[in-house]
């Protein structure tokens, strides 16, 4: 019997796929999770406790929630073109998830081990963009073209950003190879890139909060004008499949971060003398860390939604093309620099 | 100088820092939500909930049909017809409050001259159908001898400011 499920597993496809669900489900699970943490820790800020009802502490409420979408009818405009519109969603979840395709969980965990992993992340969240195009477009709705105008502009924008930070790590590891990234950064805290690169890995993440589309980037959704923007024609399981792409994405952007500039899975107690934590099971590369620092990205976002008011449009042009864009192009000058001084331990020429 | 500072402030996003140190404290504060159903805030004595009309000790109904409340009441919600009783008094032959247009303001218990129509604490009650919502003099007055014990203590508390 064992042997017979082995011999299954080893035919690619079924291996693969089987490869696939392990990797989407725990994916799904913390998408839903991570609105109720949403929901949580946005109350907690505001001085009140969020939800609570639904089963204990409330764990049940996202659950509800997905359950409640799905029971709700679709409803399409009249004007509204059917198959775009549902498109649109799919066009959106599947890009998101094909992203994670390339993503390392550790030196072997790997699902696609390809050399421009970071090329295709880019190409991926791209195109990302193209399902709320079509979205606003398939709506006949001005407020949904209104949005779509804002999202595609918003997003082209800040991706140039995003893309250069991206070049200083590609410049800093000599690789597009996420695994490789990694292992770059290995040797201890001191190692990691967010240390030359701050400026860049600051750029990227705020680049990232607004290619999501998320506070204080959300014009997109801009409650006050444009009602819930792009998606406001969506009801039932679309609407959440929207909503499942956009935290995916966020999920997405923050084990990015985390691979690229945190040194993923290596232990902050790398190489660590004091009290023997260097030789200790702490310093072991692992999952936990990787994860346990994609969910200090993660906090972030909840943690800038519920501070900070929503930019206005211009500031947001006005930031991307003329802050984040320049000084991204002045660091990667700085990393050139540094290489030629040979700055230890990130630009040693030999390593 | 000022606009040195300035510049580095927000190249080093300095508020939206303080923002989020701001925030950050809010995040482990006590919170404040009362848990509705099982828990309630504090109600007072003056709290203007669902109208009721009140008798005297002897059984006999207060209102003696003034209509001073149908004149106060600016949502137009109290109507009143009057008739004279068999033993020469006038009394009310019908006193509805539509508690749809009813804005509970309570000028119509502060014009009342002989504290027969009063708002009592009861807020949690709901209607089926619109009719539930509109109060006749039946209804005000059954509310009124359930809750007497209530009316009367919140009234003598009050009495002290008047």
């Amino acid at each position: 019997m064992v042997d017979l499920i082995l011999s299954i597993y080893e035919i690619p496809v079924i291996n693969i796929l089987v490869k696939i669900v392990v990797i989407l489900v725990p994916l799904l699970l913390t998408v839903a999770y991570f609105t109720y943490a949403e929901r949580k820790v946005i109350g907690y800020m505001q001085v009140r406790i969020g939800p609570n009802r639904v089963g204990p502490r409330g764990w049940l409420q996202p659950i509800a929630d997905a359950m409640k979408l799905m029971f709700k009818e679709i409803i399409f405009p009249s004007g509204a073109n059917k198959v775009l519109f549902t498109i649109a969603p799919t066009l959106a979840i599947s890009t998101a998830l094909a992203a994670w395709a390339v993503i390392p969980f550790g030196a072997e965990m790997v699902l696609a081990d390809i050399n421009v992993a970071l090329l295709y992340i880019l190409a991926m969240t791209s195109v990302g963009v193209y399902g709320v195009i079509l979205a606003g477009w398939a709506s006949n709705s001005k407020y949904a073209i209104m949005s779509t105008l804002r999202t595609a502009a918003q997003v082209v924008s800040y991706e140039i950003a995003m893309g250069f930070a991206l070049v200083g790590v590609v410049m800093a590891a000599r690789s597009l190879n996420i695994g490789d990234i990694v292992a770059g950064q290995s040797g201890s805290i001191w190692g990691w890139y967010m240390w030359p690169l701050l400026p860049l890995f600051v750029i990227y993440f705020i680049s990232g909060v607004a290619e999501t589309n998320r506070a204080p980037f959300d014009v997109a959704e801009g409650e006050s004008e444009i009602v819930a923007g792009f998606h406001v024609e969506y009801s039932g399981i679309l609407f959440a499949i929207f909503f499942l792409a956009e935290y995916a994405n966020m999920i997405l952007i923050s084990i990015i971060a985390a691979l690229l500039f945190m040194g993923g899975w290596l232990s902050p107690f790398q190489g660590v003398e004091f009290l023997g934590l260097g030789s200790s099971f702490l310093a072991a590369s692992s999952i936990v860390w990787l994860l346990s620092k994609t969910a200090i990205f993660m906090f972030l976002f909840l943690w800038f939604r519920a501070t900070f008011p929503r930019y206005r449009y211009d500031q947001i042009m006005r930031l991307g093309w003329k802050v984040f864009i320049p000084v991204t192009i002045v660091w990667i000058y700085v990393i050139g620099i540094m290489y030629y001084a040979e700055l230890a331990p990130w630009f040693l020429r030999d390593k | 100088m000022k606009q040195l500072t300035q510049f580095f402030n927000s190249l080093f996003l300095a508020e939206l820092f303080k923002g989020l140190s701001v925030t950050g404290r809010y995040l482990f504060k006590k919170k404040i939500t009362v848990q509705y159903p099982e828990e309630k805030t504090p109600q007072s004595f003056r709290f203007r909930g669902l109208h009721a009309q009140r008798r005297y000790a002897n059984g006999e109904e207060r209102c003696i049909a003034c209509k001073l409340c149908e004149a106060v009441c600016p949502a137009l919600a109290i109507s009143i017809e009057s008739e004279e009783r068999e033993d020469g008094t006038r009394r009310t032959k019908s006193y509805d409050i539509d508690l749809t247009k009813c804005i509970f303001c309570g000028f119509c218990e502060e014009s009342c001259p002989v504290d027969s129509i009063v708002e009592t604490r009861i807020f949690e009650y709901h209607g089926e159908e619109k009719s539930d919502l509109y109060m006749t003099k039946e209804k005000l007055l059954a509310v009124g001898d359930k809750y007497e014990e209530q009316i009367a203590a919140d009234r003598a508390e009050d009495s002290v400011y008047r």
